[in-house]
């Protein structure tokens, strides 16, 4: 038994030994591979840098490394200006956009990918179309309909503006994950006597976990993001989301750059980190073919 | 499974209402709006004009000219750019080596980051008195005291790069992504033919890529030329209007002057252009022949 566990073991060991010890002697890695990504290291992370020495190096102060720290600055934007405030908007818009537009994909998403019906290419050509659509372009009407409806100066309007722009894509996202699991798995548990329903509840929503963590994510950091529509429809200062009150400060506090790089740091930290988290997803999901519909 | 069946109508009757309300109408409203004179400060001059907001954006209006050009300008440079960097980047982070999912997560990592939030850690980065410029001058390098953002000669390079931070990753990100799909048997077949690395890129790497670039491009392009959150806060458009697009034009139209007739008939040439080069794209570029 050993000798013919032993005997292919040592068989297989030596090909894939050669190529991993050439890759590490071979020096053009340096240059073709350290080296760029080092700089492109640098380009990435010396803005993101020079924003935390800001907002954590006292007033007057030009050193490069921030120490002693101080919280001033954070204490000016978050209760002097508001960005607490702003925070919360922020935060509300956020996850009731990534909740819309995760529910509606995965319907959607799901009615593409699992059934036939007419007017289906239509409505494919019509979300592809979408993309095309300026949002810029778009504030015009759209500043009348919300003004005619009631909208303006609502965090829900805002919910349903960004939710409308960003629907169209993650559902074609989302039918591209619904359609890699596979459908074998949906029609057993039908056999089995479950209706349609409690067949995709039971089996292939837990299958889609990445796919609605993605998309999710993906939803929240657009919402978040978003700065037209909140300056557009959100005049009230109890309204303002955390761009529009950066736009604020860049303008108000032209000399008070501590001010600024402490709202900045406010306004990056939940994006930058939910989205370290779900990159790879993204990266995952878009290769298994997600992207081709 | 084919159904005759409603449930399909109905999982995408949300999705159909929000665009139809929030999409569709507003197209059609602001081809309404550009034949009027409508603006929201003077109401008492509201009504229908006909194609008078045309006929002043074609032969009297040098703005609407100079942003047009200048959102060319911008796009071509910036997604040549991007395009580039952003492939090499993804070669790069496809190699094996240790930290590469740190490295992936931090040089994507501005992909999360807004507009609106890029303008403000440039503008830490780019100001005269504290920035990077002052910085570098106490160390020997450049002049002290040069403000990028108001010289006119700088002011474009300095926007283009910025928007490159934020911009680049999201080609790293869809390139990366169908780079994992090529099969490695290509390259293996390709080694035993004798390619070399740079023969095995000409031949493996960007025939497999694409229709990946060119969806990629044209997204982005699409996507460049409507951006305005950056510019709006960075420069505002200028100095002397030197670097105002179509879209920001729009929008100031539409903030700053609530003149809501022009802004959509402005709105319309943009859709038209638009429209019109991305069917010219994807007809000269033969998109999706390879399938």
């Amino acid at each position: 038994m050993t000798q013919t566990l032993t005997r292919p073991a040592t068989a297989l060991t030596p090909p894939p030994a050669p190529p991993r010890r050439k890759k590490h002697r071979d020096p053009s890695r340096y240059f073709r591979l350290h080296l760029p990504l080092v700089l492109y290291l640098l380009f990435t992370l010396i803005p993101f840098y020079w924003m935390l020495v800001f907002a954590f190096r006292p007033t007057g102060q030009t050193s490069l490394v921030p120490w002693p720290i101080t919280l001033e600055h954070f204490d000016t934007v978050w209760n002097g200006i508001g960005f607490g405030v702003f925070f919360q908007n922020s935060l509300i818009i956020g996850v009731g956009t990534m909740i819309v537009v995760t529910v509606f994909a995965l319907m959607g998403g799901y009615a593409l990918a699992r059934f036939k019906f007419r007017g289906q290419r239509v409505f494919l050509l019509a979300l592809l179309c979408t993309q095309f659509i300026p949002g810029a372009m778009m504030l015009i009407p759209l500043f009348v309909i919300f003004k005619s409806a009631g909208l303006l100066n609502s965090l829900t309007g805002l919910v349903i503006a960004d939710t409308a722009f960003q629907l169209p894509l993650a559902l074609i996202l989302m039918s591209g994950f619904v359609r890699n699991v596979p459908i074998e798995l949906e029609e057993a548990a039908m056999v089995d006597g479950c209706s349609r329903l409690r067949a995709f509840f039971a089996v292939t929503l837990p299958q889609l976990k990445p796919a609605l963590v993605a998309v999710g994510s993906f939803a929240f950091i657009g919402a978040w993001n978003n700065f037209l529509f909140a300056l557009m429809f959100a005049s009230r200062q109890d309204k303002f989301t955390l761009p529009v009150g950066l736009s604020y400060a860049l303008g108000e506090f032209n000399t008070d750059f501590g001010a600024l790089a402490a709202g900045g740091v406010v306004a990056a930290v939940p994006v930058v980190l939910v989205f370290a988290v779900v990159q790879r997803f993204l990266v995952q999901g878009l290769s298994a073919g997600a992207v081709k519909g | 499974m084919r159904t005759r069946t409603w449930a399909p109508y109905a999982l995408i009757a949300p999705t159909l209402v929000l665009m139809a309300v929030f999409l569709v109408y507003p197209i059609a409203s602001v081809g309404w709006f550009s034949l009027r004179q409508h603006t929201v400060t003077q109401p008492w001059k509201n009504g229908f004009i006909g194609f008078e907001n045309f006929r002043r954006m074609l032969f009297e209006d040098q703005l609407f000219w100079q942003s047009l050009v200048f959102s060319a300008k911008w796009v071509v440079v910036e997604v040549g750019l991007q395009l580039v960097l952003g492939l090499v980047l993804a070669l790069i982070v496809n190699e094996t080596f240790v930290g590469r999912a740190l490295a992936r997560a931090l040089v994507f990592s501005p992909w999360a980051v807004s507009g609106v939030l890029t303008t403000g850690i440039w503008i830490l980065l780019y100001n005269p008195s504290t920035g990077i410029f002052q910085q570098l001058a106490q160390w020997g390098i450049g002049d002290p005291g040069t403000s990028v953002l108001g010289d006119p000669a700088t002011v474009f390079p300095a926007t283009v790069v910025t928007e490159l931070w934020r911009g680049v990753p999201f080609f790293a990100i869809l390139l990366l992504a169908d780079l994992q799909t090529i099969p490695n048997d290509l390259y293996e077949a390709a080694s035993v033919d004798g390619a070399g690395r740079w023969r095995k890129f000409i031949s493996v790497t960007l025939p497999h890529l694409r229709d990946a670039i060119v969806l990629s491009t044209l997204l982005r392009a699409v996507w460049e030329f409507n951006n305005v959150d950056l510019i709006y806060t960075l420069t505002g458009g200028g100095p002397a209007n030197q670097t105002t697009t179509l879209p920001l034009y729009v929008a100031r139209k539409a903030v700053d002057s609530h003149d809501f007739g022009y802004g959509s008939a402005l709105t319309m040439a943009g859709f038209v252009i638009l429209l019109f080069f991305s069917i010219l794209y994807l007809r000269m570029s033969k998109f999706g022949s390879r399938a």
